[in-house]
């Protein structure tokens, strides 16, 4: 490793309308290291990454490559500069062979013949310098995700790229498939390349890097040489130790179990296990936060319990009527008939038509209601005095049922699905990420809200990144990771400890 | 005001405006590099489809045609489907038309078989658009694709329909016999005291076309399958979180659409020709495409886009007539362009109109 720098980025900021996603980025990457940076999703890590890659502009700030200060309008540009990047999700042309795609964009003049061989040649020569072997005519349709990881990489060194950046590389790998990445990328940095990895799983930040910078709410809080810090330090700077939300609730008392799940795995279209095996109850009265960094399998189980997501097996038992998932296929009005209502994580794309007025959201899932009107009709005049009703109640601004919901603010919108779910009286409800995007006095609204059902003798099953949102409100704590529940605390435990298991190390590593 | 939004007034009557004199503007230079005048061309044309009552009885007529094609486009669009297939549905559900017509035309006045050619127009029609439906829905077959298909299909069927099966006895035609007075639908004139529309065949139909327009608006807007149409057509996957079955609401409204478009056939083969012939739907069922999109799927919209289109063919024949030089060919062109602003170019002027409209909504904020 030099002292030389690879990368250098000066106060680079960014925002994108309300959310300030890089605050004043000083970064600086060393010639011929692996530099990690990670950091929970949201944390501003892929907007970073798509600044240097010329996918966004920074608003201010500087880039230096090799010292020099540079502009990359580009992604082109990017690759002009010796940046190369392989994307969380590739970018290959399934059915072309594997020399088509990585000459593709670089076919080198209008007949093929000439770039063609040429790059079969300069493969062979990166297959024997950098262990990269891929037959260079297979379909890439044929190859497991771990060779098309590889051709992605070719891609990039096929274009003469000195830098590399590889976002979330193993999310889609298998664990031996991954050991063979970082002795890749161990190759690489041994020739002089500069890899950037960006993950949000620790192990494998001490596995190869040599230096991480940690990132947190847009900003880098913490640069370490690898060999100087631990897993511990690193997710405590992760999660961070924000103020604290004081949200007034008493001691739980928990009844009859409303929610019963049982042996719920769900396959993705992948053909990845997502969900493995989760086991789980909510009792009347308590809420159980489910934590973990996201993308671990959390929305698919709140899908597959709301009956919105196939499943590959399990039952669950919604107060005491039992539902084979995998034979009833999904149904997600016939659980709304049992009583478990749904806020689910992303109000833009589920939870909401944005287009609609605010009182036809009002009723979404719930449109078939006979108080809504007789027969096939739908009244509007006792929908809109439904939904004047809820707007008082849960002070949705501007007070106007019949405004577009796209118009209301993020915090204004949760309220409206909250207000939605929560005002049909269920007997379970399924809550994902109820804060995200909301400002800090709905989130107080909202966690009041939810603590209040509770002590109404309601079950609440509560997904969220946010550790501080699941150490406030719940009850019990669920971890999860990669897809099955990897523990279970009291809320009160320290934070490091929740965290390294939501990064993946066993029970004991985590409670030393 | 957030971006991306303009005041309803603009979206819904001063764009389509604009796009119609955008249309007319270059029509305009169209006929003047074929040497013609073309104020003296927009005079012929609107004289001759508003000027007269015979006129406007022709206008009145084509726009009952596209009034039906319009709104099957519309309720599909409402859910996010883009039917094609109008032609073709339409096509079919003249051939429902004219069954019940054969049948009943000699035994019963023409309200009772009304009723029955009306289900005859509706069902075939959407029979029509089940299979691209059902195609779509399970298997994931694009309906724009399917429902193009369908219209050939349904254009070889009636052929050999109406050359094997369905013509005269003795008849090289391909046509089947006329209906008796039992198969006919009275003219407008004789069904509204006090209107005279001469010779011009508009029937009936036009009231029947303007009770499907408030029907389908009570249906999009005023049931609850209505709202599951927009829900589905606006957030597919809200809706599949609100317990709605997308292979439901693609088949149901579709069918409805289908259903829509063979309606035409009644003021085509009742209303007018009084016998199933080949080739009646002629393009209708395209320029419904147009007259829906022009009209934003609201069926008030639509009953103006249909009146406007309505005008350019009736007006379009006679500018044919009066100004030999801008042949039929030359009305299709015009015809084509206001379709491509309209339709193809609909929010060509969007960007503009919010830039000007951001700067009158932004200009009172400083003294704020």
């Amino acid at each position: 490793m030099s002292d030389q720098l690879a990368i250098e980025l000066v106060g680079v900021d960014k925002r994108f309308g309300q959310v300030h996603a890089n605050k004043d980025i000083h970064l600086k990457v060393r010639k011929g290291s692996i530099h990690g940076i990670v950091g929970e999703n949201g944390a501003g890590k892929s907007t970073l990454m798509s600044i240097l890659y010329g996918f966004y502009h920074a608003d201010s700030g500087e880039i230096r490559v090799d010292g020099k200060p540079v502009s990359i309008p580009s992604s082109q540009a990017a690759i002009a500069l010796g940046i190369g990047m392989v994307h969380q999700h590739f970018m290959l042309v399934e059915n072309f062979t594997v020399l088509e795609n990585v000459i593709l964009g670089a076919e080198g003049g209008a007949l093929l013949a000439g770039g063609v061989s040429r790059a079969r040649a300069e493969l062979k020569r990166l297959a024997a310098d950098y262990d990269l072997k891929v037959d260079p005519d297979a379909l890439i349709e044929d190859l497991p995700v771990g060779l098309q990881q590889r051709v992605e990489i070719l891609k990039a060194l096929f274009r003469s790229a000195d830098i590399l950046i590889l976002d979330e590389p193993t999310g889609v790998l298998t664990p031996a498939e991954a050991d063979h990445l970082f002795r890749i990328l161990r190759v690489l940095r041994d020739e002089g390349k500069t890899v950037l990895l960006i993950t949000h799983k620790l192990r494998e930040i001490m596995a190869v890097t040599d230096e991480v910078s940690v990132m947190r709410r847009g900003e880098i809080v913490a640069t370490r040489q690898t060999s100087k810090t631990s897993m511990g330090e690193l997710a405590e700077l992760m999660v961070g130790r924000r103020v604290l939300l004081e949200v007034e609730k008493g001691p739980p008392q928990p009844g009859r179990p409303v929610l019963t799940v049982e042996n719920l795995t769900v396959r993705d279209t992948r053909g990845v296990d997502v969900v493995r095996n989760v086991s789980l109850e909510v009792r009347a009265g308590e809420i159980v936060g489910i934590a973990g960094v996201s993308g671990n399998g959390q929305s698919e189980l709140l899908e597959a319990i709301a009956g919105i997501r196939a499943v590959t097996s399990g039952i669950v038992t919604v107060d005491g009527t039992r539902v084979d998932l995998a034979r009833a296929g999904t149904d997600p009005a016939a659980m709304r008939g049992l009583g478990l209502a749904h806020v689910p994580e992303d109000r833009h794309r589920m939870g909401l038509v944005t287009r609609f007025p605010e009182c036809e959201n009002a009723i979404l899932g719930y449109h078939r209601d006979p108080t809504y009107g007789r027969g096939p009709f739908l009244d509007f005049d006792r929908i809109r005095n439904a939904a004047k009703t809820e707007i008082e109640k849960y002070d949705i601004r501007p007070a106007d049922c019949m405004l577009k919901t796209a118009n209301f603010s993020g915090g204004n919108q949760q309220k409206i699905v909250l207000a939605r779910e929560i005002e049909r009286d269920p007997v379970i409800l399924l809550v994902g990420q109820p804060t995200r995007g909301v400002d800090i006095g709905a989130i107080e609204f909202i966690h009041k809200r939810i603590v209040a059902l509770r002590d109404a003798g309601k079950g609440v099953l509560l997904v969220s990144v946010e550790l501080d949102e699941i150490r406030a409100l719940a009850d019990r704590v669920l971890v999860m990771f990669d897809g099955q529940v990897v523990g279970e605390r009291a809320p009160e435990t320290a934070e490091s400890e929740l965290g390294l298991l939501m990064a993946g190390a066993s029970g004991q590593e985590a409670a030393e | 005001m957030t971006a991306g939004q303009l005041p309803r007034w603009v979206d819904y009557g001063l764009m389509p405006a604009l796009n119609v004199a955008a249309a007319f503007l270059v029509s305009g230079l169209v006929v003047l590099l074929i040497g013609e005048n073309p104020v003296e061309a927009v005079k012929v044309l609107v004289w001759g489809s508003l000027g007269r009552n015979e006129g406007i009885g022709f206008t009145l007529f084509y726009a009952t045609n596209f009034i039906f094609t319009g709104l099957a486009v519309a309720i599909a669009f409402h859910a996010g489907l883009f039917n094609i297939g109008g032609e073709g549905q339409a096509y079919l559900g003249g051939l429902g038309v004219a069954l019940a017509c054969l049948a009943l035309d000699r035994y019963v006045p023409w309200w009772v078989t009304l009723p029955f050619a009306v289900l005859g127009a509706a069902a075939f029609g959407a029979a029509w658009a089940f299979i691209p439906a059902i195609l779509q829905a399970k298997r994931g077959s694009h309906v724009v694709i399917t429902t193009i298909m369908f219209n050939f299909i349904a254009a070889s069927l009636m052929v050999y329909l109406l050359v094997n099966l369905l013509s005269k006895r003795g008849s090289m035609q391909p046509e089947t016999r006329t209906f008796e007075s039992g198969g006919r639908l009275p003219l407008l004139q004789d069904v509204l005291p006090g209107t005279d529309f001469g010779s011009a065949p508009v029937n009936f139909s036009f009231l029947l076309a303007l009770a499907a327009c408030l029907l389908v608006w009570i249906v999009v807007w005023r049931t609850r399958l209505g709202y599951e149409i927009r829900t589905f057509g606006a957030n597919p996957v809200a809706a599949v979180y609100a317990g709605i079955s997308p292979l439901r609401i693609t088949v149901v409204t579709m069918l409805m659409s289908g259903g829509l478009a063979g309606m035409m056939a009644i003021n085509e083969i009742m209303g007018s020709q009084h016998r199933l012939l080949i080739e009646f739907v002629s393009g209708y069922g395209f320029v419904g495409i147009a007259v829906a999109l022009m009209g934003r799927a609201h069926p008030v919209g639509i009953v103006f886009a249909a009146v406007l289109f309505g005008m350019l063919y009736q007006g379009g024949a006679e500018l044919a007539f009066e100004m030999p030089t801008i042949t039929r060919d030359m009305i299709v062109v015009i015809q084509g362009l206001v379709i491509l602003f309209a339709g193809a170019l609909e929010h060509m002027f969007r960007p503009a109109l919010l830039r000007i409209f951001g700067v009158l909504a932004a200009r009172p904020a400083p003294a704020a």
